[in-house]
Parts: C-alpha cells; structure tokens; sequence
C-alpha cells in the first residue's frame, strides 16, 4: 500500500453505499447557517460517478419546480452526512448527461428491481 | 532557515473542518543528519549541512566517503547546505525529523520542475493562442517577434520557444497543513515542483 493510499484510506468513510449511475438517492447535506447546523436533503438521480477512493464524486440531478438542478457530492466529504439510496434503475449508459436534453415522461428511468450480478458480487 | 531534505510523494486532497476539500502534496522528509555546521570564522558564512537518503558505499567517491568516515556518520547521498543565524543546539551526528515544522505554519519549497523538452510559446510563456480554424491564420505561433529596419535585429530577451523545465523553482509561502513525525510525513497546501519521487528541499519561514 502506498504511502497516499494510506493516507487516504484514513478517511475514507464506511458507511457510504456503492453508488451507480441510475440510482436514485437523497443525500443529507450539512448546512451551517451563522453558528447553528441543519440538515438538507437533496434527492434526485444519480447521472455521474467518477474518481475513485477519496477523490470520487457522484452528481445528483432532480426537477425543482420545472427547473433542472444539479449538485456534485465529494463521496467522502464530511459535509455529507448521509447517503440513502432509494432505488435503482436499469441503465444501459455509465454517465447519464443525455437526461439533460430530456423532459417530463422521457426523462423516466425504468426500476431495477433485480439486482445486476455485478452488484452482488460486490456485496459479499 | 533550517529545513529538510526530503522526496515528494505526490498530491492528494484533505477535507477541512467546513468539509472543503484542501488540495496537499504530500512530502516524505528526513529524518537528515547534521552533517557539518559552517561558521563565520572559518568559512565566512553560518549554514548547517544536512545529509539525506542512503546509497551504496561504493557508489561514493573516496574523498567524500572520507567525510562522513572523518565524523563517524554513515554516508549520506544527498547533501544540502540551510543558511542560519546562528548554529547554537545544532551538532554534527544529531538527527531532525518533521517536528521542526509546524501545522498551520508556512514554508518555501524547492525542487527541479518536470522537463518540457523543447516548447512552444503558448506552453512556456502562456501567449494567449490564435483560433484553430477560419483560414491561414496564427494558431500557437508567437507572430510578429519585432519591427523591420529599424531596429534589423530581434531585441535581447524576446521570449521565443526552446526548452522549459528541468530548472530549480522555489514555492514560497506554502501552509503546513499535517506533520507526521512517524512516518516522516509533511502536507503542504498546493503544488510543489517537480515528479513524484523528486528530491525537493522544505524551508522553514519567518511568519
């Protein structure tokens, strides 16, 4: 193990799901407002994971009131608190984006009530 | 100031209290040996040598092999002199490691950039480039390098292209943001000259 390996490593936090392209998640955000913290929730699809270890991110991107909102989440970051992941779906794409272009009814991703084999293998 | 010999490890990111992510480069510096202290009267300037990193004994030339024989140290294969006040509580053989520096403190970083081979203007000198396309047009040329007859001769110091990097660069003022004395580990904030691996020499500052 390399020496940044290890240093990443330590922290690296545990309790964070393995994230797909297609799942749908709500991530409690920390938020601090003058000297009192708050939580908020950000839910929406999953549309990019890139990085790996410490460096690995994932965006999320949900309608808001007609309006398409995007925010990008360090997986490790301290100022997430939580992630939940509600459910998944069938993709047949690594990055998402072409949601952008799409709206209403085709902007719908079909669940995934199986799981992939490749997810499986990786809960063991 | 007193500082260390040390290899640049490589750059990694940090989460800082407000969850920010804080670009590093991590350092693994000395632990050094004092090898030689310079005094005024003998040498005309005041400076501790440092020693760092091991090689083969027979790699050394015998005259500085001499050297570290002469103090009873082991043979160090890198060398490197730090101008001081004053070289009191220094002695050769004694050992410093990271707990010279301190967290949230500065240093100045020195290392020898990545070779560039030859380059262009627009990589060495940042000139802003012409646009790619619309006809026979600039690109990353540096264009006009000067009037005509007068003065008949390209002025001294005209940036033009030619070879980049491979040359000592100092980064001041980097903050210290952890020190590891057990795994002989310094973080600085932001980038420090060179590849990964390379020596890289960390000052301490007055601040």
């Amino acid at each position: 193990m390399s020496l940044i390996d290890k240093i990443e490593a330590a922290q690296l936090k545990s309790d964070r799901p393995d994230l797909r392209p297609g799942d749908t998640v709500e991530v409690s955000v920390r938020v601090i407002e003058g000297d009192k913290e708050r939580q908020q929730k950000f839910r929406g699809e999953v549309i990019n994971v890139r990085g790996g270890g410490l460096r690995k991110t994932f965006t999320v991107r949900k309608i808001s009131e007609g309006v398409g909102v995007e925010r990008t989440f360090p997986i490790h970051s301290p100022s997430v608190a939580e992630i939940k992941v509600m459910k998944h779906s069938k993709v047949r794409r690594a990055k998402l984006f072409y949601l952008r272009r799409k709206t209403g009814k085709a902007a719908r991703l079909t669940e995934r009530k199986t799981l992939g084999s490749g997810e499986t293998a990786k809960k063991e | 100031m007193i500082g260390l010999i040390g290899r640049k490890v490589g750059m990694t990111q940090l989460f800082g209290e407000k969850g920010e992510a804080i670009p590093v480069t991590i350092i693994e510096a000395g632990p050094c040996t004092v090898t030689e202290l310079r005094t005024a009267q003998r040498d005309g300037y005041t400076a501790v040598q440092l020693g760092f990193g091991t090689r083969k004994e027979s790699r050394f030339t015998r005259p500085v092999l001499g050297q570290f024989k002469k103090r009873n140290l082991a043979p160090a294969s890198q060398l490197r002199e730090f101008r001081v006040d004053t070289t009191e509580g220094l002695a050769v053989g004694q050992s410093l490691d990271v707990s010279i520096f301190e967290r949230g403190r500065h240093v100045d970083v020195q290392g020898v950039t990545k070779g560039r081979g030859f380059a262009g203007v627009v990589k060495r000198y940042g000139f802003a480039a012409g646009h790619a396309s619309h006809g026979p047009t600039a690109g990353k040329q540096p264009g006009s390098i000067g009037a005509s007859a007068y003065p008949s001769r390209v002025i001294k110091g005209k940036r033009l292209p030619g070879r980049m990097g491979g040359v000592n660069l100092t980064i001041k003022n980097l903050e210290v943001v952890a020190v590891d004395p057990e795994q002989n580990v310094l973080m600085v904030r932001g980038a420090v000259p060179g590849p990964p691996n390379g020596l890289v020499v960390v000052k301490k500052r007055e601040d």
